[in-house]
């Protein structure tokens, strides 16, 4: 893969990413925003809605996280080292 | 304090200090140890770049987790219930943004600062100053926060004077970066970073303990006390458009934190860059999740009144706690956690403030890259000691301000003047040097005079009727503003040199340096 087309691919990466925590976190704010008894409903003794997602949004960030340093690893990495070869 | 309320919080805790002095010790010999391997400029900014991925997730970590966001959120869910859980996941989602945005290009493309990726294919010299600019507005902001919450801390916890605390944090704290420069920076955030995390794993692990190790069984303990008010939202998220602009400034705030993204030049590369934000964003949500237990444990072991008889906004819960736990011991090596906490942030603080002003107008600026090595040192070390005396005045300054917003703020500011430059100089061909020197300006400036003229400032400080702007936090307005202004100016003084360069700028961002 030529270096263009690898920077774009990291960069349509990082846009979706980026764009899945926007969703992921402003979802969680304009649900408490706008409808608080849900978030406040309960699961069980303990435990509400809110609590979990809030809960939901943490694991989620070290899912996205967990995600790209994956594809980093498998995919970027070796296209970089690809690349550096082909051009020594 | 109400004599309602039996607690050592605010006489002098041997203990407690017994943990400070022996964590002053070691840092200070950490620092010893570090100064013999401190003669480049490059060890003094970027320890060598001989950091391991996972080291600097620590450090990253202990940069990231003040005692305002221990204290402050163990205080916020110990007095509200479920909406301190708002502020812990805002302070965290900025983290992917970071790695996938901004960790790895900076690595790639700079040297030591941020302003090194900005003017990476611009003009220098107006870059630079922008640059600075941007960064030292972000960082006497945090500062003051940071000194002030010091200094307000320690009186109560240690029963110091306010000023005797500011100046001991402010002298330590310029002994390891004097000295230490960044190794010893980082040293002292890796410890610190463990101890923080050892003493909130210690408390979440004895609250659980009486609650058969179940969270449920603890919400619902402190349900049954407060009400199930406690487990919704409750008045924080008031104006919906007040808490987008409030996540938006902590989400994109961390990626133009300078203090934060010059921990990325102190790895060997790109890779070990994103390593190092992988710790770090799951070091981060454990210790969160924690504070929230902890504030619950809080709440029902302490009780809200007892803990708004200490400090009514609550600051105190987690030591507290900590003393209902375990006694006088246990809150000592609270305490003393609190308090090396703050110092280690002040150091990383004023690290990557020194290299703002040496490398960036110094070195790059006033003597055009012409500074040999030992010139660099001097002006860097010479920066420290200025900005290590600016800390303890600015501490001395706002003695008595309510200043919990100023973190907020530098939030806002690094979303808005810092952050747009540094995505538009990367991933953008056209951008050119008016065009990130107006993003800067316009977004930093905008920012502080939008605070100024909101209710964060007119009526909580001033205690005037209404605020002319409607925004507690001013990124909803001006984070959009300063990639705008970025965009138009860059489109309409097009420069020709910069549009040229970016192949070269996309090759290194890439494949790093060859």
């Amino acid at each position: 893969m030529e270096l263009a087309a690898l920077a774009r691919r990291r960069w349509r990466m990082a846009i979706a990413l980026s764009a899945l925590m926007v969703v992921i976190y402003f979802g969680f704010i304009l649900l408490i925003a706008f409808d608080k008894p849900a978030m406040g409903a309960r699961l069980g003794p303990g435990l509400s809605v809110g609590i979990v997602l809030g809960a939901l949004v943490i694991v989620l960030t070290w899912a996205t996280t967990w995600y790209y340093v994956r594809w980093a690893n498998r995919h970027l990495d070796a296209a970089v080292q690809r690349l550096r070869d082909g051009r020594s | 304090m109400s004599a309602a309320v039996p607690t050592a919080i605010g006489q002098p805790n041997l203990t407690a200090i017994g943990f400070f002095v022996l964590f002053v010790v070691v840092t200070i010999g950490i620092t010893w140890w570090a100064a013999r391997r401190t003669a480049t400029t490059e060890e003094f900014f970027a320890a060598g770049r001989a950091i391991s991925g996972r080291q600097n997730g620590f450090a990253l970590a202990g940069d990231y987790m003040s005692a305002a966001s221990f204290l402050g959120i163990a205080g916020l869910v110990s007095l509200s219930g479920f909406d301190g859980l708002i502020y812990s996941t805002g302070w965290l989602v900025g983290w992917p943004v970071v790695l996938v945005l901004i960790a790895e290009p900076l690595r790639n493309l700079g040297k030591y600062t941020f302003s090194d990726v900005v003017a990476f294919r611009l003009r220098q010299t107006p870059v630079r100053v922008a640059a600075a600019f941007g960064t030292i507005a972000v960082i006497s902001l945090y500062l003051i926060a940071q000194m002030v919450g010091a200094g307000n801390l320690i009186k109560l916890m240690f029963g110091l004077s306010y000023e005797t605390a500011v100046m001991i944090v402010g002298v330590v704290m310029i002994a390891y970066v004097l000295f230490g420069g960044m190794i010893a920076t980082t040293w002292v955030q890796i410890v610190k970073a463990a101890l923080l995390l050892a003493g909130a794993a210690l408390l979440t692990l004895l609250v659980l303990a009486q609650f058969h190790y179940s969270p449920t069984q603890l919400f619902a303990a402190a349900a049954d006390r407060y009400g199930e008010a406690v487990l919704a939202p409750g008045k924080l998220v008031s104006n919906p458009w007040d808490a987008v602009s409030l996540g938006l400034a902590l989400m994109f705030g961390t990626a133009g934190l300078p203090h934060i993204l010059m921990r990325f030049y102190t790895v060997p590369d790109a890779k070990a860059a994103r390593q190092s934000v992988f710790w770090a964003t799951g070091l981060i949500g454990v210790f969160y999740l924690m504070t929230f237990v902890l504030g619950f444990g809080a709440m029902v072991l302490v009780g809200k009144e007892a803990i708004t008889a200490v400090d009514k906004g609550g600051n105190m819960a987690a030591p507290l706690l900590a003393e209902v736990l375990g006694g006088t011991g246990l809150l000592g090596f609270i305490s003393a956690v609190a308090f090396a906490t703050i110092l280690a942030v002040v150091a990383g603080l004023t690290l990557s403030g020194a290299a703002a002003l040496s490398h960036d107008l110094w070195v790059s600026v006033v003597r055009k890259g012409h500074a040999d090595h030992a010139e660099q040192l001097r002006v860097a070390r010479g920066a420290t000691l200025l900005l290590g005396a600016l800390a303890i005045l600015l501490g001395i300054a706002f003695r008595g301000q309510n200043v919990a917003f100023m973190v907020g703020l530098a939030f806002a500011v690094a979303a808005s003047g810092n952050f747009p430059a540094l995505v538009l100089s990367v991933f953008w061909r056209r951008a050119t040097t008016a065009g990130m020197v107006a993003a800067i300006v316009s977004g930093t400036a905008a920012a502080l005079v939008l605070v100024y003229l909101s209710p964060t400032i007119q009526v909580d400080v001033l205690h005037r009727e209404g605020a002319w702007f409607p925004l507690k936090n001013p990124a909803l307005v001006t984070m959009p503003l300063s990639f705008v202004v970025g965009i138009v100016v860059s489109l309409l003084r097009p420069e020709a040199a910069a549009l040229e360069a970016y192949d070269h700028k996309e090759r290194r961002m890439i494949l790093g340096e060859q």
